[in-house]
C-alpha cells in the first residue's frame, strides 16, 4: 500500500483533514497537520484495512534554519496487513502537538524523548519531564543550534543533614506524587 | 501487642545494582513483598551518541551505532548500513549478504548467552553464567578473527564488509556449529525442568499478546505472548526469505515462556547459520562494486592514479548520500533494531535515531511488574533482556 493508497484510505474517515504524499524510498509517508493527528491515528488504528497496532518509533528531525523547523516522526506497524507507514508532522518550535498516548501506550516515553531532545511540547501528555538528560538541564541538546561540546561547571552538593521528620515528610510527598 | 504498620514502603534499587544490567534506577512502592507502584528513571548512560554521529561523516558512525546496544553489537550496524544503503539505492552482493546474515545469527546467540548467563544467575542459577560465558568466547574468537577486535568488530560496513573473510574462518564457525546445539542441550537440562526455576518463573511477570504489542515490545517477549512477529519473516531483508527457519512462539506471556522462546532461537539460529556457511564461499565479493563508496584494493592503490585519487577521496571527504529519509528494521536478538537515518545530501548524516527495543521494555515494566512480588522484579528485569546502552544511547 503506497502513500497515496493509504491517503485515499484515510480522507473520507477523517473528516477536515488535509494529508499529504511524503518522499519516501522505503515505505509510504504522509504527512498530516497537527490538529486533526489525534483523529487520524485512531483510525490509522482502528480501520480494518490499515489496523496499525504499533507505535514502533516516535522521534523528531531539526530542520533548522528552515520554517517550520521540526518534524515530529511516528512509525507504525500494521502486522495483520504487513504494513509499515511514516506519518510527519510539522512543527515550529512553539507549537504543541497532541499527545497520542491514549491511541498507544508505548507513545509516553516515546514522546518524553522528543521534548527532552528537541523541545516539541506535547499536548495533554501527563508526564512530560527530563527522561535521559538530567533533570537540570538546560536546552534541547539535539537541536542544531545547540553546541555539540559544552563545559558545564561540575555541580556540587551540600552534604546531606536532614532529620528524620523531613526525610518521612518528603517519602510522603513522593509518593503522593506518584499517586496523583 | 504493637500496633501492625500500614504505610508502605519506599524502596530505591539501583542505579548500582548488580541486576538491573548497567544503570537502571527503580522506586519501588511496597505494600509488604507487593509492588504497588515501580517508577524507572533511566539516562545514566546517555553519551548523546545520536549527536555525536551527526558531527561524523557516514562510514564513521558505523562504530558509534555499534557502541549502543554493546552487547548486540553487529546487529545495530547492520540496521544503520541497511538504511544508509537504502538511502544510497544500492544492492549487495549474494555473498555478502549471507555473510551478513551469519555474522547476525552469531551475533544473536552471542547476545543470548549474556542474557541467558545472567539471567539465570540473578534467579539463583549461578553456574550458568560461567557455562554462557564459555561458549560466548569462541564467538568472540570469531569476532577477532574477521576484525581483530573481540566486542565491536565495526565488520559490517556501508556497502559492504569490512574485508573479506580471513583463512580459517569457516573451519572455526563450522567448530562452533557442531559444538553448540550439544551445549544448548545441557543449558536446557540444566534449567528447563529444574524446580527451582520453573517455580522462579513460571506464571511471574505476565503480559498478553495485546498489551506486548501496545507497549511495542516486538520481539522475543511478543512472541512468548502469543504473536508470530518477526521481522525477519514479515519484512524480509538481505536474503532471509531463501533460508529455511521457524519463528518460535509460546502463548503464556511469562518469564519462563520467554526463556523457553530465546532458547528455541539459539536453535533456530544455529539452523541459519549453518545453510549460511554452506553458501558462502572462502573468497569472492565483499562488498559491492559502487566506486564510490568502497575504496579501491590495495595493490591498485600502490599503482594506479585514480585508484590513489578514489582512495585519497573516500577517506579525507567521505562520500554523499542522497537527501531523504529512510528506515530499514533488523530483527535483532532483542526485538526489532532500526536506524532512521535522514540525509541531507552531504557526507554527513543530518540525524540518526536508534530504535532501542531496551528502552520500550524498560518502559513497560511497571505495568509488568505491578501487583508482584519485589523478588520477582530481578526475574523480570533479566527476562525483558534490558541493556542500558541500548535504552540510553
Amino acid at each position: 500500500m503506497d502513500s497515496n493508497a493509504v491517503i485515499a484510505t484515510l480522507t473520507p474517515l477523517v473528516t477536515g483533514a488535509s494529508f499529504e504524499v511524503g518522499a519516501s524510498v522505503d515505505f509510504a509517508t504522509v504527512y498530516v497537520s497537527a490538529d486533526r493527528l489525534l483523529e487520524t491515528c485512531i483510525v490509522l488504528r482502528d480501520a480494518p484495512s490499515l489496523r496499525f497496532n504499533v507505535l514502533v518509533e516516535v522521534t523528531a528531525a531539526d530542520y533548522f534554519p528552515r520554517a517550520p523547523r521540526f518534524e515530529v516522526v511516528y512509525h507504525l506497524l500494521s502486522i495483520s496487513n504487513r504494513l509499515r507507514l511514516r506519518l510527519k508532522v510539522r512543527s515550529s518550535a512553539h507549537d504543541a502537538i497532541p499527545t497520542v498516548q491514549s491511541v498507544w501506550p508505548s507513545a509516553g516515553w516515546l514522546e518524553r524523548e522528543v521534548w527532552d531532545m528537541f523541545g516539541i511540547v506535547f499536548d495533554g501528555h501527563p508526564d512530560l519531564r527530563r527522561l535521559l538528560m538530567p533533570e537540570d538541564w538546560d536546552g534541547h541538546p539535539q537541536r542544531k543550534d545547540y553546541p555539540v561540546q559544552i563545559r558545564k561547571a561540575p555541580q556540587t552538593y551540600e552534604p546531606l543533614e536532614i532529620s528524620e521528620e523531613e526525610f518521612k515528610a518528603n517519602l510522603e510527598r513522593d509518593r503522593l506524587k506518584r499517586t496523583n | 501487642m504493637a500496633e501492625l504498620r500500614t504505610e508502605t514502603m519506599t524502596v530505591n534499587m539501583g542505579p548500582q545494582h548488580p541486576s538491573t544490567h548497567g544503570v537502571l534506577r527503580l522506586v519501588l512502592e511496597l505494600d509488604g513483598e507487593v509492588i504497588r507502584s515501580a517508577t524507572p528513571t533511566i539516562g545514566y548512560l546517555h553519551t548523546g551518541i545520536e549527536k555525536t554521529a551527526e558531527q561524523k561523516k557516514w562510514q564513521q558512525v558505523v562504530p558509534l551505532v555499534e557502541r549502543m546496544d554493546y552487547l548486540a553489537a553487529q546487529s545495530n550496524s547492520f540496521a544503520y548500513a541497511l538504511s544508509v544503503e537504502k538511502l544510497l539505492g544500492i544492492e549487495m552482493p549474494q555473498r555478502v549478504k549471507d555473510i551478513r546474515v551469519l555474522i547476525a545469527e552469531l551475533q544473536r546467540i552471542a547476545s543470548h548467552l549474556i542474557w541467558l548467563g545472567t539471567h539465570s544467575m540473578e534467579i539463583g542459577a549461578v553456574s550458568m553464567l560461567f557455562y554462557a560465558i564459555r561458549e560466548r568466547e569462541l564467538l568472540m574468537n570469531i569476532n577477532e578473527l574477521i576484525a581483530g577486535f573481540r566486542f565491536f568488530p565495526s565488520y559490517i560496513r556501508i556497502g559492504g564488509l569490512r574485508e573479506d573473510l580471513p583463512r580459517g574462518f569457516h573451519e572455526a564457525v563450522n567448530a562452533f556449529l557442531d559444538r553448540f546445539p550439544t551445549k544448548v542441550d545441557e543449558y536446557e537440562g540444566l534449567l528447563s525442568e529444574n524446580d527451582i526455576f520453573m517455580r522462579r518463573t513460571q506464571g511471574v511477570g505476565v503480559i498478553s499478546q495485546e498489551n506486548a504489542l501496545a507497549w511495542g515490545l516486538l520481539g522475543p517477549i511478543a512472541r512468548a505472548s502469543g504473536s508470530n512477529y518477526d521481522v525477519r519473516k514479515y519484512f524480509p531483508y538481505s536474503g532471509y526469505e531463501t533460508y529455511d527457519f521457524d519463528v518460535p512462539t509460546a502463548v503464556e506471556g511469562d518469564v519462563y515462556a520467554r526463556y523457553r522462546v530465546r532458547m528455541r532461537e539459539l536453535r533456530e539460529s544455529v539452523k541459519i547459520s549453518r545453510q549460511a556457511i554452506k553458501r558462502i564461499a572462502p573468497s569472492g565479493a565483499w562488498a559491492c562494486d559502487d566506486p564510490r563508496i568502497v575504496p579501491p584494493p590495495k595493490d591498485k592503490v600502490y599503482t594506479e592514479m585514480e585508484a590513489l585519487i578514489q582512495h585519497f577521496l573516500i577517506y579525507s571527504q567521505g562520500f554523499t548520500v542522497p537527501a531523504g529519509d529512510a528506515y530499514v528494521p533488523v530483527e535483532g536478538p532483542r526485538g526489532e533494531h532500526g536506524v532512521y537515518v535522514v540525509s541531507d545530501g552531504t557526507n554527513r548524516p543530518w540525524r540518526i535515531k536508534m530504535r532501542a527495543p531496551s528502552f520500550l521494555a524498560i518502559q513497560a515494566l511497571p505495568s509488568i511488574i505491578k501487583g508482584g512480588l519485589i523478588a520477582d522484579v530481578v526475574a523480570v528485569i533479566g527476562s525483558n533482556d534490558v541493556v542500558m546502552g541500548d535504552c540510553d544511547r
